[in-house]
């Protein structure tokens, strides 16, 4: 493990040292050739200034020096050249026994299927330290890229196609408390880093890494809905964390999609022409097949449908009703 | 047509005929350079004023003069003015328009009338452009990357329709070029004599006739997709996304070589006029420059190392493109062995193509983590990558034609400028884009991705040096178009040859007469011989 440099992030994977000596490889030879470029430019200009030297040597061939510097570049070139395929290849091929966690890229949110899962969970992705995890990633809309700059992984999210990505964490950034039913602690951030529209820059994820006991704890207590508390406030925690906040206002304002302020029993006209009250089933419908009814004036935004679980569709509609 | 010449004067290009009939029909490849010229400094101006709108956005994180929608519009507006209208044509339309006729001791071009349409094409395309903006404007990136692209509800149609016509400006300047170095080279002037920067010319068109037609295709393809939902690279309809990509930039990645060449091309004139000494190593010159063009073809994998390839032709792609470092390595170390033992002086062109030798050095050398395939993963579409290509864009190409307007300036207007002026503007510029840029660098390796309206706290700092750098370099342009527009009109005359150039160009009258030479020249030298120049022809007078 190393820490933060000023040019490259926490090295928090098993791929990140091998990446990490390559990019100091080439930046050291960059360095030698600037200053030996530039400093022969800079003493040529000072040593061969008109007012020094009136008359200029015509220069005459030197093919023997052309040649040197035409070839002798490959011997760093083809060094790059190796370790850097060698060390893609290893980023690109998983090991077998790799957890694998399926990833959904949509704009612009990403979900997150555990093994087993047919119900996403989105926003936040936990996975074990010391394991191979893989991610296979499959886009529902435009392209999208999923880049973690701690593990040095990244790879376009494609629609019509999988691809994929592994690493090894080197070190824990939380824990689970099984108490709460949280992952708490400081996360990573996960980037989309293929251009997606709009909100290309809020497509982000938290990454926590866990310990292999709290990884099995969460997966057993991730689908639970939490107790004691306040349905709309777990709904305004997965406004949040299902990203609907990226379309929907809560202030009035219309972004992508209508805004929730005042939503819940307002008669809503639609691009058909017809008109209902937004009450419960209403929002359920938007929520599951959301271009079933399209509300007038955002035809052509394509809202991509979710699949939720009976208590989350409960706390997102409580929430929605609570938003005045 | 009137032709109103004083009897004791020299005719020239831009009296010699009057009347806004005598340009928009004139078939005088100065007059169409000039033209040329105006168009596309105004699209500098349009680009840059993008490019500053995108930087005061990101100076702050959150919104700060514009949301997301204008903010993605306005880097796709800066994007595709800045390649597509600025850098693509520019060294090219303007200044080899003008200048390779006059290097090659001809009368004109090959083909005078092609040259005035593809003039038009490129108004017809700006024009497009332009109706796009007007119409909501596009933000898919200049690259229009699909399914996106095919989804998005903003001027797609318009856009790609613009930059459609604006190939074929592109592809008959090609034509027009190559034809003419054929065959309209002065006597004496052979191959081996040709100024280096017809070479550049030469290569560059080259690509421009081989590739351009494959972005053509590209767009048209797309076109009919949006409009006809034909499954091509829609997956909703059975296509290949990544198909796009490939087939983007199969033209898009020799396009870069389209923009580098002629920068490069001009820095040869300039480190040899001023360094009063022919260029080292001539023919390993020139031919970096065809093999460049060569090279460009088959790279253009590099762009899509994460995009879903497979790892065979990633590592093809890689091993292609650590080539291009060769070439590109002759070319600087040819220009810094031209400097010793030459005699060196520094007038305003000269910065700029010492500038030009220090960009392009950091632009080529970032190059190589970029094309290392593992060090690009992480790497890949972020700061990096802008900071990257803007020192070869910018660092590269600009400065070379920054540096060749100054340079040829007094040649085509018969004024000089302000010298102090010109330092100033210089001073600001490059100042200005180091830090700018050298920030973006760290930006990129710290993980920030490109493209992002909006970012974390801990990019902050670093976002905000980018910006203050931005305007300085904002200004430092501002400085040289005032200067530019004060010489016009105030300028002092400029005699025949102020830089006491052996080039070819500088034997004719300043300004230029309309057929550029009372008799054809014959080439008895190279263009930079100053030893066999005699010194008449070397007198700044």
């Amino acid at each position: 493990m190393k820490e933060a440099t000023i040019q490259l992030p926490r090295q928090m994977s098993t791929l990140a040292a091998d990446i990490d000596s390559m990019y100091y490889f080439i930046f050291w030879v960059s360095v030698v050739f600037f200053v030996a470029i530039v400093g022969a430019a800079i003493w040529c200009m000072i040593e061969f200034r008109a007012s020094k030297n009136p008359q200029a040597t015509p220069p005459g061939h030197h093919d023997v020096l052309e040649l040197f510097w035409t070839f002798a570049p490959l011997i760093l070139l083809i060094p790059m050249f190796h370790y850097g395929f060698k060390g893609y290849v290893q980023a690109m091929v998983a090991p077998s026994d790799a957890i694998e966690v399926r990833v959904r890229g949509k704009q612009w949110a990403w979900d997150f299927y555990y093994p087993g899962d047919t119900e996403p969970s989105p926003a936040e992705l936990v996975v074990p330290v010391g394991r191979p995890v893989k991610m296979s990633m499959s886009s529902q809309d435009v392209l999208h890229s999923f880049f973690i700059p701690e593990f040095r992984v990244k790879r376009d999210v494609v629609p019509g196609m999988y691809s994929s990505v592994w690493w090894e964490a080197l070190e824990t950034t939380s824990t689970y408390n099984a108490a709460t039913n949280k992952v708490e602690g400081e996360a990573l951030d996960l980037f989309c880093t293929e251009y997606c529209g709009r909100s290309h820059s809020q497509m982000l994820a938290k990454v926590h890494v866990v310990s292999d006991a709290d990884y099995k704890a969460f997966i057993a207590g991730k689908d639970k809905a939490p107790e004691g508390k306040d349905l709309a406030e777990v709904g305004a925690e997965l406004y949040k964390k299902n990203a609907c906040n990226t379309c929907h206002s809560i202030d009035g304002s219309a972004l992508v999609g209508p805004s929730f302020k005042g939503l819940f029993g307002k008669n809503e006209s639609f691009e058909d022409g017809s008109s209902s009250p937004a009450d419960e089933n209403y929002l359920r419908q938007s929520i599951l097949q959301p271009q079933a009814k399209i509300v007038k004036g955002f035809a052509g935004k394509n809202m991509p449908p979710f699949v939720l679980k009976d208590w989350k569709l409960d706390a997102l509609i409580a929430y929605i009703k609570s938003v005045k | 047509m009137s032709t109103a010449v004083a009897t004791n004067e020299v005719p020239n290009y831009l009296t010699s005929e009057t009347g806004w009939k005598s340009w928009a029909f004139t078939l005088d490849h100065k007059r169409i350079g000039v033209m040329y010229l105006i168009a596309i400094l105004l699209s500098f101006l349009a680009g840059g004023i993008f490019a500053l709108l995108v930087r005061i956005e990101l100076a702050f994180p959150g919104e700060t003069i514009m949301g997301p929608d204008w903010y993605n519009k306005s880097f796709t507006l800066h994007g595709a003015i800045m390649v597509f209208l600025f850098i693509i044509p520019s060294i090219p339309g303007a200044l080899g328009n003008f200048f390779l006729p006059l290097m090659l001791g001809a009368k004109d071009v090959a083909f005078p009338r092609l040259n005035l349409m593809s003039l038009y094409c490129w108004i017809v395309g700006a024009g497009l452009l332009l109706y796009s903006i007007f119409t909501g404007a596009v933000d898919t990136g200049w690259t229009f990357y699909t399914p996106y692209s095919t989804s998005t509800q903003t001027s797609v149609m318009s856009t790609t329709m613009g930059v459609f016509v604006l190939g074929f400006s592109s592809i008959l300047t090609g034509i027009n070029f190559v034809t003419t170095i054929h065959t309209m080279r002065a006597p004496g002037l052979h191959w081996r004599r040709l100024p280096l920067f017809v070479w550049g010319q030469y290569a560059t068109s080259v690509i421009q006739v081989l590739a351009t037609p494959v972005l053509a295709v590209t767009l048209l393809l797309l076109t009919m997709e949006k409009a006809f939902s034909l499954g091509i690279f829609d997956p909703k309809f059975g296509g290949d996304p990544v198909l796009f990509q490939h087939f983007f930039w199969f033209y898009s990645h020799p396009a870069v070589y389209i923009m580098i060449l002629p920068g490069m091309a001009v820095v040869n004139e300039l480190i040899a006029t001023f360094s009063r000494r022919a260029i080292f190593g001539y023919m390993f010159v020139a031919m970096s420059s065809v093999s460049l063009a060569l090279l460009g073809f088959l790279v253009w994998g590099h762009h899509m190392f994460v995009a879903g390839m497979s790892e065979y032709s990633t590592m093809v792609f890689s091993a292609l493109t650590f080539l291009v470092a060769i070439p590109s390595g002759v070319k600087v170390f040819n220009w810094t062995a031209t400097l010793y033992k030459g005699s060196i002086s520094f007038a305003s062109p000269m910065l700029w193509a010492l500038s030009f030798l220090f960009l392009f050095t950091i632009g080529g050398l970032t190059g190589l983590f970029l094309g290392t395939l593992n060090v690009d993963v992480h790497l890949h579409d972020t700061y990096f990558v802008v900071a990257h290509f803007h020192y070869v864009m910018v660092g590269g190409t600009v400065m070379g034609f920054v540096g060749g307007l100054h340079y040829w300036w007094p040649k085509m207007f018969g004024r000089m400028y302000n010298e102090n002026a010109a330092r100033v503007g210089w001073f600001l510029v490059f100042v200005g884009f180091n830090i700018t840029f050298l920030t973006q660098f760290v930006l990129g390796s710290q993980g920030m991705p490109r493209r992002y309206w909006d970012y974390l706290e801990r990019f902050r700092p670093l976002h905000g040096f980018s910006s203050i750098g931005a305007l300085i370099l904002g200004l430092g342009f501002f400085v040289l178009g005032g200067m530019f527009i004060h010489s016009l009109f105030r300028g002092k005359k400029a005699p025949r040859n102020p830089w006491g150039s052996a080039g070819f160009e500088w034997n004719t009258t300043t300004p230029p007469h309309p057929h550029n030479f009372e008799v054809t020249p014959i080439i008895r030298r190279g263009p930079y011989d100053y030893h066999l120049a005699t010194e008449e022809e070397l007198a700044s007078t």
